[in-house]
């Protein structure tokens, strides 16, 4: 649904996105992530047709955004960043006057207006003049106008930025839901959004994609992922060190903490798979007996640091 | 068309729910009042036209219409809503099209709440009511042509106050290019008559003046629509360089 090719866009001599190619199909919700001035908003701007492209070409549907950008443009709902509106119109009077742009008119576009205000929770604020609403409420006032028509793609720049907790856990679970047939694009700081609601993840760094897979290929590039962390009950420190050393594979064994009962150890392996299995085996095989035994997942915003970071030191070597 | 229509709806109903329209209105009233009254010699002319009326409108426009252009893009620059606004499905023409027409529309409104002086004339004598209705038509073309350079400089800054004088400067220009003191100068510097005439054609009194006498000429009529889509013309190009 959404195709972007070898994506250029550059600020006089300032490259801010750098040949960036994803493809997001209808299903996906694309996490888009990256460091401050990474370009995810200018990717952003260039998918929707504000800014056009440097190079590269970015197909919506069938319609490519520079040639064709009133039908591409139709296709799509679009939350910028900063969640602009018309500060002196009311919300209702906003909420029509991007319907009828989209094309509405008569009963549709009363019920999509209806519809919008009902599902962003704007029914108490529908009369208010846009300029006297929190920032909170202006911010769902502009999700407002990007679901309105209920497009097939939806490019949401910080969708949860200024919400209160209540109102990001919603805008997660409408973005999920919307997901299951939509091609949604997000993009966001907050790393646990990605896991709540992201099918796929793409980071950026100084213009270019540094990453594109599931959550769970980000997770496991983790160190931390795959190792096994485990209680063990009776022997002392030397003989488990001694006894898990028979594990395959075995890169390091690190005791957590040695108390009078157990013991709590944490086993790196380059064998990845099955490693948990194993241990209990070799455990079982030993008759020792542990109260907790679980495979380390890895933390998202630890992958984030060393991709992005890993990145910006060798272009500082160039 | 309709897309340039919903817009331009947006537009005028903004103007109306602020009080900056009002004000303007009242300014544009008593300043026409005033200049007409007072400083034209309404009375002392004793003939029962709108001759010290329409005279004033080159100059007085000069100031007011661009303070009507001056937030047509600059405020949606500030605001951010050119982003919102130029990925709906809507061309940059009708964007530019539907301000324009809302500005020009919000000019006509104040322009015929002028209409009271017409009646006080009818009232005082038997005025020729054909170079009033042409005046009215040329005084609208003008403003039209103001607010599209105004509406210009507008896409050109973020900065309402620069856009405002840069407006301003470019509307004196034209008016000066056909000022009969600034043309007697060009011909006492010895500029050949060709230039001078030339450069008084380009100006907006000059095809505003014949209006005024009651002439309907389609030159006029070409001169001010051009000068109209080439500023129009110029802004979307414009407001397409800022985002490159
Ligand atoms: N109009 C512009 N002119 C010049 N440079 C620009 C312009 N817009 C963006 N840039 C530059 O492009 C780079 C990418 O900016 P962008 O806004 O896309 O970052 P971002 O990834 O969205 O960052 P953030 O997380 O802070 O929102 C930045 O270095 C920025 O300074
Ligand atoms: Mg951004």
């Amino acid at each position: 649904m959404i195709k972007a090719i070898e994506v250029t866009k550059s600020f006089g001599a300032t490259v801010a996105v750098d040949k960036v190619s994803f493809e997001v199909k209808p299903g996906e919700v694309l996490g888009f992530l990256g460091p401050n001035g990474a370009g995810k908003s200018t990717t952003m701007r260039m998918i929707t047709g504000f800014l056009p492209l440097s190079a590269g070409k970015i197909l919506i549907g069938d319609y490519d955004i520079e040639e064709d950008p009133i039908n591409a443009k139709r296709l799509m709902g679009y939350l910028p960043e900063n969640a602009p509106s018309y500060p002196d119109m009311s919300v209702e009077a906003f909420l029509h006057f991007c319907a009828a742009i989209r094309g509405l008119s008569g009963p549709q576009k009363e019920q999509a207006v209806e519809k919008a205000i009902e599902t962003c929770h704007l029914g108490k604020v529908r009369r208010q003049i846009i300029d006297t609403l929190s920032k909170g409420y202006r911010h769902r006032v502009c999700f407002a106008q990007a679901i309105l028509h209920d497009p097939p793609v939806l490019i949401l720049d910080e969708p949860t930025d200024g919400l209160d907790p209540n109102q990001k856990h919603e805008m997660r679970l409408l973005i999920r839901e919307m997901g299951k047939s939509k091609a949604i694009i997000v993009s966001t700081h907050i790393l646990e959004e990605v896991e709540a609601i992201c099918t796929r993840v793409a980071i950026i760094d100084q213009g270019r994609l540094v990453f594109n897979g599931s959550p769970a290929e980000m997770l496991a590039q983790s160190p931390q992922a795959g190792r096994v962390s485990v209680n063990i009950l009776g022997p002392n420190a030397v003989e488990i060190r001694a006894t898990l050393q028979k594990l395959p594979a075995v890169t390091d064994i690190q005791i957590l903490k040695e108390l009078p009962l157990w013991t709590s150890v944490l086993i790196s392996s380059s064998k990845k798979d099955g490693l948990a299995s194993a241990v209990k085996a070799l455990l079982d095989s030993q008759k020792w007996d542990f109260n907790e035994l679980h495979t380390e997942t890895g933390r998202l915003d630890e992958v984030f640091r060393r991709i992005t970071s890993l990145d910006s030191a060798q272009e500082v070597k160039k | 068309m309709r897309n340039a229509w919903i817009i331009a709806k947006r537009e005028l109903a903004g103007y109306f729910v602020s009080p900056v329209a009002y004000v303007f209105i009242v300014i544009f009233l008593v300043l026409m009042g005033f200049f007409t009254f007072m400083m034209g010699g309404f009375f002392e002319r004793n003939d029962a036209s709108l001759l010290s009326f329409f005279v004033w409108h080159p100059w007085l426009y000069m100031l007011l219409v661009p303070a009507v252009g001056m937030r047509l893009w600059s405020e949606e620059h500030r605001m951010g809503t050119l982003e919102l606004l130029f990925t709906m499905p809507v061309t940059p023409a009708q964007a530019i099209i539907g301000k324009f027409l809302a500005g020009w529309l919000f000019l006509l409104v104040a322009l015929l709440l002028t209409l009271p002086m017409v009646f006080t004339v009818q009232y005082l004598g038997e005025p020729d009511i054909g170079p009033i209705l042409t005046g009215y038509i040329g005084s609208f073309l003008m403003a039209g042509a103001y607010l599209a350079i105004s509406g210009l400089t507008s896409a050109c800054t973020r900065n309402q106050v620069i856009s405002f004088i840069t407006a301003l400067v470019v509307c004196l220009l034209l008016v000066l290019a056909g000022y009969p003191p600034v043309t007697n100068i060009l011909l006492k510097w010895g500029a050949p008559s060709a230039v001078v005439d030339f450069a008084a054609s380009l100006s907006v009194v000059f095809h505003f003046e014949s209006m005024q006498r009651g002439v309907l000429d389609i030159r006029d009529f070409i001169y001010f629509f051009s000068l109209i889509v080439f500023a129009i013309f110029t802004t979307s190009v414009v407001l397409k360089s800022k985002r490159a």
